[in-house]
């Protein structure tokens, strides 16, 4: 991950009145390093969208500082604050693309604009077609193409100017499953290439879990959670954090397996959620566990899934044993750094 | 009056009604684009908010399209002849026409303008674009089908208000109608001119549709 801060929101509050105050943003503090792919999830009506304006300066805020690479946006005058945003790209969910241009036509808007050369635009813009693979696209109207390709000329179009940063606005929500995978490969490969910050805002966490790097958790205006993905993935701590994550990685555990009698006389059972993360995916945490204590385990579920490179693996075990060698056990697993958290009912 | 003499009085009145709408349309579509598209990007939360531009505006076009054309076509005589030197013919027919088309013209134009995707504006906004930029790039070419189909609305309502020309003596089909057919009781011409009307206003929607059709992607 790269270097510096490139994006910092210090005490960002923002408040629309319109038949009643709506508190979008309320003192959000916020550090996005450069290079990074960085997600702010949250659901709709958290102040995602009213965030993300922010920092191209879209949307000021009533209080508060944004500073993008060391340039405080909130104090450019309207000349600076164009130039300014000709370094910060964007897309968006609906695209918003010109109706009455072509492809080409589209992805040159922002040269145009900025004042480059006829030649050289046809240039980049050939470049740009290239990058998103939409060479044969050139001169179909947006009406013409897919979801899929639309985001697509959108991305060249936000990248024409060779910005910093590029912001997406809940990019993917209004693409199918497998479109929303290749136009997100798309931006991880760009962040790869060209080192382009990345700061994207959505309402699913299998986008964040996708591409990001590092994800804040928005709610009612006010960031709950920030930190990389796995983190908030494997121990969200907050209720908001929590909601985001549910339904990932949650097991859905049949209510048989709940209703078995837990109990003899001599023996205690435990049913217990395992995480792992990291290298403790490769380690035998669990036989060790039985070479050690008196106890079985009984292994009901399990999954592992690849975060950002990272593995992260769920498991549901029920362990039976004395008492005490059942709490020694679970001791023990804490200490290798496995996660253990006693399923109740529900 | 033989069929010869019919037709070519027939042919004249067309002639001048085209004459007529046509300068007034341009001249009308030219100065009223404007003042449509300052309606529409100092409304609240558009590129150029301005509440005090916008409500003066809309008030003063307002007034412009509540005054009945018989009426305003008397009230600018003496406008009229200060530009064009005289109140009667078609010449001082266009004058009234154009005045009354500008409101009109702003109006339709706004409308237009106003169902540009706001997420585009929004787009070119984001991408640095300055409001002249936004509306030469981004307003106008976006809702140029609307606007070609708002001058052909503006052009087929002309036509309606040129035929009251002939209480100025204006030319053109309404005064053929007015005059031969009303005063002198030739039906057969009224019948004529409403014929030649119909056949022209259906030529030119038709025409203004197949445009908009053709320029919109």
């Amino acid at each position: 991950m790269g270097g510096g801060c490139l994006i910092e929101l210090r005490n960002v509050s923002k408040t629309f009145i319109t038949d009643h105050k709506i508190q979008a943003l309320k003192d959000v503090n916020l550090h996005i390093p450069k290079g990074e792919i960085f997600g702010i999830i949250g659901q709709s009506g958290a102040g995602k969208s009213t965030l993300i304006r922010c920092v191209n300066g879209l949307e000021k805020p009533d209080t508060g500082e944004v500073i993008v690479d060391g340039v405080n946006m909130c104090k450019l005058n309207p000349v600076d604050l164009r130039e300014a945003r000709k370094r910060i790209g964007m897309i968006f969910q609906h695209f918003n693309l010109l109706a009455s241009r072509t492809v080409a036509g589209n992805i040159a808007y922002p040269l145009e604009i900025a004042g480059v050369k006829r030649s050289a635009i046809k240039e980049r813009v050939d470049e740009l077609l290239h990058l998103v693979g939409l060479e044969d696209k050139a001169n179909a109207y947006p009406r013409q193409l897919s979801g899929g390709q639309k985001q697509r000329v959108g991305i060249a179009r936000a990248l024409a100017n060779r910005p910093q940063v590029l912001l997406c606005d809940e990019a993917t929500s209004a693409l199918d499953p497998e479109t929303t995978k290749s136009v997100l490969h798309l931006l991880a490969d760009i962040n790869r290439k060209m080192g382009l910050t990345i700061v994207l805002i959505t309402h699913e966490m299998a986008v964040i879990q996708e591409i990001c790097d590092q994800v804040a958790v928005l709610d009612n205006g006010t960031i709950e959670e920030i930190g990389s993905v796995i983190e908030i993935l494997a121990r969200p701590r907050t209720d908001a954090a929590k909601r985001m994550v549910q339904g990932l990685i949650s097991i859905q555990i049949p209510p048989e397996l709940l209703e078995r009698p837990k109990q003899s006389l001599t023996e205690s059972c435990v049913l217990l959620k395992l995480k792992f993360i990291g290298s403790r995916v490769h380690e035998p945490v669990i036989s060790g566990m039985l070479r050690k204590f008196s106890v079985e385990a009984n292994i009901l579920f399990g999954k592992i899934d690849q975060i950002k490179d990272i593995p992260f693996g769920v498991l549901l075990v029920e362990i039976c044993g004395l008492p005490d060698q059942v709490e020694k056990a679970i001791a023990y697993m804490n200490e290798q750094g496995v996660e253990t958290e006693v399923v109740t009912n529900g | 009056m033989g069929s010869t003499g019919l037709i070519s009085i027939l042919g004249r009145a067309v002639l001048e009604t085209l004459a007529m709408v046509g300068i007034s349309v341009i001249v009308a579509q030219a100065v009223g684009t404007p003042l449509g598209i300052l309606l529409v990007v100092t409304e609240e939360g558009h590129i150029l908010p301005n509440r005090w531009v916008n409500r003066s505006l809309g008030t003063i076009i307002n007034i412009g399209r509540s005054i009945p054309f018989i009426i305003l076509l008397v009230a600018v005589l003496p406008f009229t002849r200060f530009l064009v030197g005289t109140t009667i013919g078609t010449k001082g027919m266009i004058v009234p026409l154009t005045v009354a088309a500008i409101p009109f013209v702003a109006r339709v134009v706004e409308s237009a303008l106003k169902e540009v995707d706001p997420g585009v504006i929004e787009a070119a906004l984001a991408m640095g674009s300055t409001p002249l930029q936004i509306v030469c790039k981004v307003l106008i070419p976006e809702a140029f089908p609307g606007l070609v189909l708002g001058f052909i609305l503006t052009a087929v309502s002309l036509i309606g208000y040129s035929a009251m020309a002939g209480v100025v003596g204006g030319g053109g089909l309404g005064d053929l109608a007015y005059r031969y057919g009303f005063q002198r009781n030739r039906i057969d011409i009224t019948w004529y001119t409403v014929i030649i009307l119909v056949v022209l206003v259906q030529l030119l929607q038709m025409f203004g549709s197949w445009l908009a059709k053709k320029l919109s992607h």
